[in-house]
């Protein structure tokens, strides 16, 4: 049985589907696994900090700093290949490990002192982006042996598309964070937690360490999508990747996640990845549409999505009050 | 069954001070095993303080609560879940976003190889809610089932964590009849099991249906426990609400009516109050008694169409008019005090002034300022003509004590000279002297002609400024006393259920 709450999910899986068929007909090369290929490989990073985002926004919350991070992630890493010796593998940890402790410390920040995530993660945001200005203001290459291994490994459809690491590792990420979410006390406690917090207080749900938790998994992932962003460009530059928080956000609402946390599901923001990848696809296949084309059609596809989960929820509450009746409040 | 020398959860004189007053004074509760226990008490009685205490929300100031024979000391209600003691609330305190079996099994999920075990958890919910009499499939959202279901599974949650005391506070605020009787089967079925059951409720009929014995608690006193066999409601009205059941004959010279200002015809809302009608004269006070949710403040914020009715009309003057919302009473020169005045009546950080003149500018529109002359004109006649006593009319209202906040209020709505005046709970939480002063200035405003609305659980205010007053019962209007008939006693007898004893 479909209830309510994959309605979303559905009206994303066929959004996509429609999209893409429509797309195929016009373009019947648009279905060739060389197109497929680059739609994961292009929104690779999109997809991780997605991913990320998606806890953030199931909580209750919203993270702004993703993007600044991948800037600074990416930045971090050219300057410690470039000035010492340092192995990438080492260097990814340390980023790991950095961008970990800066969502704790933002999830720490928002629990404790009770402040809007909207305004710590803002903060956040112009840290991490002032950070990556300090290390270097220029684009700074990436000229690395390993680098060139990593972006070696790909898999070669029998039709010519290049299925390459990174996409794999955005597809890995989806489906861990979709264990996570829906097989564990922690993902449950996520949910809860967008259900509402002072309920799940009195349920025994540790606020604390779920707030703290997200905001770490948040910050965490826009370091992997850092260093696949890396992968991707070759190159660390401060002013990358300026308002993807934004792009992120699309992602998960267009994918079906209710803004004001609880209902959504992981598996929708991968589709409203491939829907925002699908557009810029269909952009370039085109030729002759302006690339501004693909913020107006995400503009159009959010109010649409943002108007269909209004729509929800005012028929999930009605429907609740007839059964409910009027609770006096003496 | 009292004679089971060890209960199960035993409470000795709990206190708990807040700044500037006790809330609990040397309380003694005691709970037995398979016993249900009534704790009642009108607002303020400091019931909800004591379930805090024993939850675990506050730290008890003084006393001793054993739990099973040890001394326990819950300082969240978390801990106070795990020693044993589940909570249930009016407002059910389930994730809407969850499903049935997930609400029931948060953190404390089957898991496998560290994954939680979904499938085993939907099957052990089924037998669990089995128990509680409850055929449904707890792989649905807990919102697709009505209010009754999710109050069986909270306190399916709560004893399943917890499995020697169940705290239910208001379960059957917000359920219709049938609903109530699937609950009290639920509550049956526990006490059989030999849980200790604490049943918060302001319904009566309901204690005496499923309780054994009661506590009475006011101001923070116990003022009494008894086994409900042997006592009548009169009885426990009288040890709640205080009163010596004397009849107490009021000097009540003859009063001339006005002519008829306002008649309520059948006006209802389903859950909330029953087809109520009155009619009110110019020159006359209308009081509203009854228990705490009862409907007294139902009925006020129906009429004002703070709360839109499902049913019913309002007649002004003969002419029927339309109330749906508070605009609109007060257009037509309606106005109502509330009863909880910090968060339905004042703009704390708004000065004096600005709260004074609120209505009244409401009323005029926005696009219409009134002078700021003018403004000091009014609000310095009402505190003069109600001696609010403020330091400057510019100080911020939240700083003035509750009576003169009460006052400020009142001179808010009387600024936009309403002929019907509702008040809901005037006197509430305000010291003697402006208790005083309030009940005075509601008979003066009554002898300039106003109609008025009280609603009150001061039984001996209403006595004394009402020129007929309407009990109501379980959301019911049960009986009306005019004249002489007016006394404490049979206010008493009408919210007991009881025969009206004349007046002697």
């Amino acid at each position: 049985m479909i209830r309510s709450h994959h309605l979303p999910l559905m009206v994303t899986l066929a959004t996509f589907v429609l999209a893409y068929a429509l797309c195929g007909m016009q373009y019947p090369s648009m279905f060739s696994t060389r197109v497929v290929a680059n739609l994961l490989t292009d929104n690779a990073f999109l997809g991780i900090v997605a991913v990320g985002m998606t806890f953030v926004i199931l909580s209750g919350g919203i993270d702004l700093s993703v993007g600044s991070v991948i800037a600074f992630s990416g930045v971090f890493l050219a300057v410690i290949l470039r000035d010492t010796a340092i192995h990438p593998l080492a260097a990814f940890v340390l980023v790991l490990c950095i961008t970990t402790a800066f969502g704790a410390s933002m999830g720490a920040l928002i629990h404790y002192l009770e402040m809007p995530p909207f305004i710590v993660t803002l903060a956040g945001m112009f840290l991490a982006r002032g950070a990556a200005y300090v290390l270097s203001t220029d684009s700074v290459p990436i000229d690395h042996a390993f680098y060139d291994v990593l972006k070696d490994i790909y898999w070669k459809a029998p039709s010519g598309g290049r299925f390459r690491l990174i996409g794999g590792l955005m597809i890995v990420t989806f489906v861990v964070a979709g264990l996570v979410l829906h097989r564990t006390r922690f993902g449950q406690n996520v949910y809860a937690l967008g259900g509402g917090a002072a309920t799940a207080r009195l349920m025994g749900v540790p606020l604390a360490g779920t707030t703290i938790g997200i905001y770490a998994v948040s910050g965490g992932l826009a370091g992997l999508a850092g260093i696949v962003f890396s992968l991707y460009t070759s190159a660390g530059y401060s002013l990358a990747t300026v308002g993807v928080e934004l792009d992120a956000i699309a992602a998960v609402v267009i994918g079906g996640t209710l803004l004001s946390g609880g209902y959504g599901f992981v598996a929708g923001t991968f589709f409203g990845i491939l829907i925002m990848g699908l557009i810029q696809t269909y952009i370039v296949f085109d030729g002759s549409l302006s690339s501004w084309w693909t913020k107006i059609v995400i503009g159009g596809l959010l109010f649409a999505f943002i108007l269909l989960q209004k729509g929800l929820t005012w028929a999930t509450t009605t429907r609740r009050k007839t059964a409910t009746g009027f609770a006096t409040q003496s | 069954m009292t004679d089971d020398p060890r209960p199960m959860l035993h409470a000795r004189g709990v206190s708990k001070f807040f700044p500037g007053a006790v809330a609990l004074d040397d309380v003694e509760l005691k709970l037995y095993p398979g016993e249900v226990h009534a704790l009642l008490g009108e607002n303020g009685a400091g019931k909800s303080t004591l379930i805090k205490c024993l939850t675990g929300v506050y730290r008890r100031d003084g006393g001793v609560i054993t739990l099973d024979g040890a001394d326990i000391a819950p300082h969240s209600t978390l801990d106070s879940q795990k020693l044993g003691i589940g909570t249930v609330y009016q407002e059910v305190n389930l994730l809407p976003n969850l499903t049935v079996a997930e609400n029931l099994f948060l953190g404390r999920q089957p898991t496998r190889l560290g994954l939680l075990a979904r499938r085993r958890m939907v099957t052990e919910a089924r037998e669990v809610l089995a128990d509680y009499g409850l055929d449904i499939d707890p792989a649905e959202p807990l919102t697709s089932y009505s209010v009754a279901v999710q109050q069986v599974v909270a306190i399916a949650r709560a004893v399943e964590m917890s499995g020697k005391v169940l705290i239910l506070d208001e379960p059957t605020a917000s359920l219709d009849r049938d609903e109530v009787q699937l609950l009290f089967s639920v509550i049956r079925t526990l006490k059989a099991r030999g849980l200790a059951v604490v049943f918060i409720t302001h319904f009566l009929d309901q204690v005496f249906d499923i309780s054994d014995r009661a506590t009475i608690l006011r101001n923070g006193r116990v003022v009494g426990t008894r086994l409900l066999d042997g006592v009548s409601q009169t009885d426990i009205v009288t040890l709640m609400l205080g009163r010596q059941l004397e009849a107490r004959v009021h000097d009540r010279a003859p009063r001339t009516l006005g002519d008829l200002l306002i008649e309520v015809d059948g006006l209802a809302k389903s859950g909330m109050l029953d087809p109520a009608s009155l009619r009110i004269h110019k020159g006359e006070v209308v009081g509203l008694a009854g228990l705490l949710g009862s409907g007294r403040t139902e009925t006020a914020n129906l009429i004002f169409g703070a709360v839109p009715a499902d049913q019913g009309r309002i007649l002004r003057e003969g002419h029927e008019i339309r109330v749906t919302n508070p605009r609109e009473a007060v257009a037509q020169g309606f106005a109502l005090c509330p009863e909880d005045r910090k968060t339905d009546g004042i703009v704390g950080d708004l000065s004096v002034r600005d709260n004074i003149v609120l209505a009244l500018q409401a009323r005029q529109g926005w696009w219409r300022p009134i002078p700021r002359a003018k403004v000091t004109e009014i609000a310095e006649h009402y505190v003069k003509a109600l001696d609010i006593r403020l330091a400057s009319l510019d100080m911020p209202i939240r700083l003035l004590s509750g009576g003169n906040q009460q006052k400020a209020l009142l001179a808010r709505w009387l600024a936009t000279a309403p002929d019907f005046l509702i008040l809901d709970e005037p006197t509430r939480g305000i010291d003697v002297g402006a208790h005083a002063e309030i009940i005075a200035l509601i008979e003066s405003l009554r002898e300039q002609g106003m109609a008025l609305l009280v609603a009150s659980s001061e039984l001996e205010e209403l006595v004394a400024y009402s020129t007929r007053v309407i009990v109501l019962r379980d959301r019911r209007q049960v009986s009306e006393l005019t004249g002489d008939a007016i006394s404490t006693s049979n206010i008493i007898h009408a919210i007991a259920d009881e025969p009206i004893q004349e007046a002697s």
